[in-house]
């Protein structure tokens, strides 16, 4: 297992969910890289992509947001994103830099240096499928069994028509978990948005979008929904009002039970809809590690 | 919900107005003039049901020359910028980055916004990108309520995700002080974004 991915190391930018609110997200998604034998090093002195709020508002800003990001990139290794949404806007600002040459010239003034036209940004999903793209898994084969989940993507198979054409991750979540053992549901919201900042300033909006998604989940008699961006498991933990709430996974947390690490018991105190009962009706629980 | 079948074309939409289009053409990069209303993006946009004229409706106010109202609806402002309905055009336009432009423009121009919370929300977390260089989240949200002179509405939540450590007291802070200062400047000060 893992052998295409294995020793190979990454820039690592987590974003400001994933640094502070998300953290369970952020230390399973190190615990996994680290059992693939990948090494993750932290952008030194990243700073916030700008989040959906800076583009709505300022374009020019937020592409200096994600241009100082991407100076700070060392030559020679990959930059790793884990947020769908950072992810979308430091491509966005890398394609822009290749293809508008007074982009360019705004950068190196900026930033002192010339665009690093080799630098290459992956998603944490590319990863995987490169780690698991054999498939099979046999020393974990049914480290999930039992696991009825709804995969849920959220916004990040929705692109810019500029980015049409890049890697789409459909798929993947049910492929990885699926070949330990899980199964994944076919259902009508896995790429329904989660209604992002609206969950501040119009809570009444974000209410029944979060509702109709959730009971989406529990119609196919889910477990649970395993989501791929911390703003999306925010959202469905905290805007559900529905009587039936599902337990929210992030996908490398589950990820880290498939691998045999189990879920550290300070990253489910950190779940807003307590997923335990959940792993003890399933005997994941002991392989629930303290700390 | 008005329908965009019966939507009122301006008398006067003369060269002022193809100023307008090719303004928001050139900054948002995407041909607003391609669209044919067949309405495939306001399907699955999941806010159409909180907006006006929804997403190809507020198109359509451009093309008839009815740039103000596009400007003042509250279209502009619910719009999350999920991508949906580019991926659903079938002329690939790219109508998020059209609604970024059209708020901006409304910020420029100093037409009030439709939805004040939202621009005070986006404004909240610019600003504190602005002194940290990383959003604070809970400063974010006291600010705002604040602003909106609620502090009742979510209080429960707010408590309930301090409990669980959802929201650091702390600011998460970059260490080179001076580039946000830097950066505000050369985009024209730190009134986050055109207008007041
Ligand atoms: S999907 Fe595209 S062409 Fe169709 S109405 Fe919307 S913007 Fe216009
Ligand atoms: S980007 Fe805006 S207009 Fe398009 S589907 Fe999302 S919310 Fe609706």
């Amino acid at each position: 297992m893992a052998a295409v991915v294995e020793g190979m190391e990454f820039s690592y930018f987590p974003g400001c969910s994933l640094a502070t609110s998300a953290k369970e997200n952020n230390r399973s998604l190190f615990k996994v890289c680290q059992k693939l034998g990948v090494n993750l090093v932290e952008l030194e002195d990243w700073n916030c992509c700008g989040s959906s709020s800076t583009h709505s508002i300022n374009s020019e800003l937020a592409f200096h947001f994600a241009c100082r990001n991407l100076s700070l990139a060392p030559a020679g290794r990959p930059l790793l994103v884990a947020c769908p949404s950072c992810m979308l806007r430091l491509r966005q600002a890398q394609l822009h830099l290749q293809e508008d040459a007074e982009a360019r010239r705004v950068y190196e003034r900026m930033w002192g240096r010339p665009v690093d036209s080799n630098l290459t940004i992956i998603h944490f999903f590319e990863l995987l499928d490169n780690g698991f793209g054999a498939g099979s898994n046999p020393d974990f084969q049914a480290s999930l069994k039992g696991l009825r989940f709804a995969p849920y993507y959220g916004c990040m198979l929705t692109r810019p028509p500029a980015m049409r054409h890049e890697k789409q991750y459909h798929g993947l979540m049910e492929k990885i978990l699926g070949s330990f053992g899980a199964e994944p549901l076919v259902w009508g919201h896995p790429s329904r948005c989660c209604g992002t900042f609206l969950s501040v300033a119009k809570p009444a909006v974000v209410t029944p979008m979060v509702n109709q998604i959730i009971q989406g989940a529990v119609d196919v008699k889910a477990d649970c929904i395993i989501t791929a961006c911390a703003m999306c498991h925010l959202n469905l933990e905290i805007r559900c009002s529905l009587k039936t709430q599902l337990p929210i996974f992030h996908f490398s947390e589950i990820l880290s039970v498939a691998l045999g690490m189990g879920i550290r018991k300070s990253w489910l105190k950190r779940h807003l809809v307590d997923p335990l009962p959940l792993l003890k009706a399933k005997g994941f629980l002991e392989k629930t590690a303290a700390g | 919900m008005e329908s965009t079948d019966t939507i009122r074309i301006e008398a006067s939409s003369g060269p002022a107005h193809r100023d307008v289009i090719s303004k928001v053409v050139e900054r948002s990069g995407t041909d607003i003039r391609r669209c044919f209303h067949c309405q495939s993006c306001g399907g699955g946009c999941p806010v159409s049901q909180a907006m006006t004229y929804r997403p190809n409706g507020v198109i359509r106010l451009l093309q008839l020359g009815r740039v103000q109202e596009a400007l003042q609806s509250s279209d502009i402002w619910f719009c999350i910028g999920c991508n949906t309905c580019s991926m659903a055009c079938p002329q690939a336009i790219d109508i998020a980055a059209f609604m970024d432009v059209m708020r901006q423009i409304a910020l420029e121009e100093g037409v009030p916004p439709a939805e004040p919370d939202i621009l005070a929300f986006h404004r909240e977390v610019v600003g504190s990108i602005h002194k940290y260089g990383r959003t604070h989240k809970l400063e974010i949200m006291m600010r705002y309520k604040l602003r909106q002179l609620d502090m009742f509405s979510d209080l429960d939540l707010g408590l309930k995700m301090l409990a669980k450590r959802k929201l650091d007291l702390l600011p998460s802070k970059i260490a080179d002080q001076r580039v946000m200062k830097r950066i505000f400047e050369v985009c024209g000060g730190a009134n986050h974004g055109g207008g007041r």
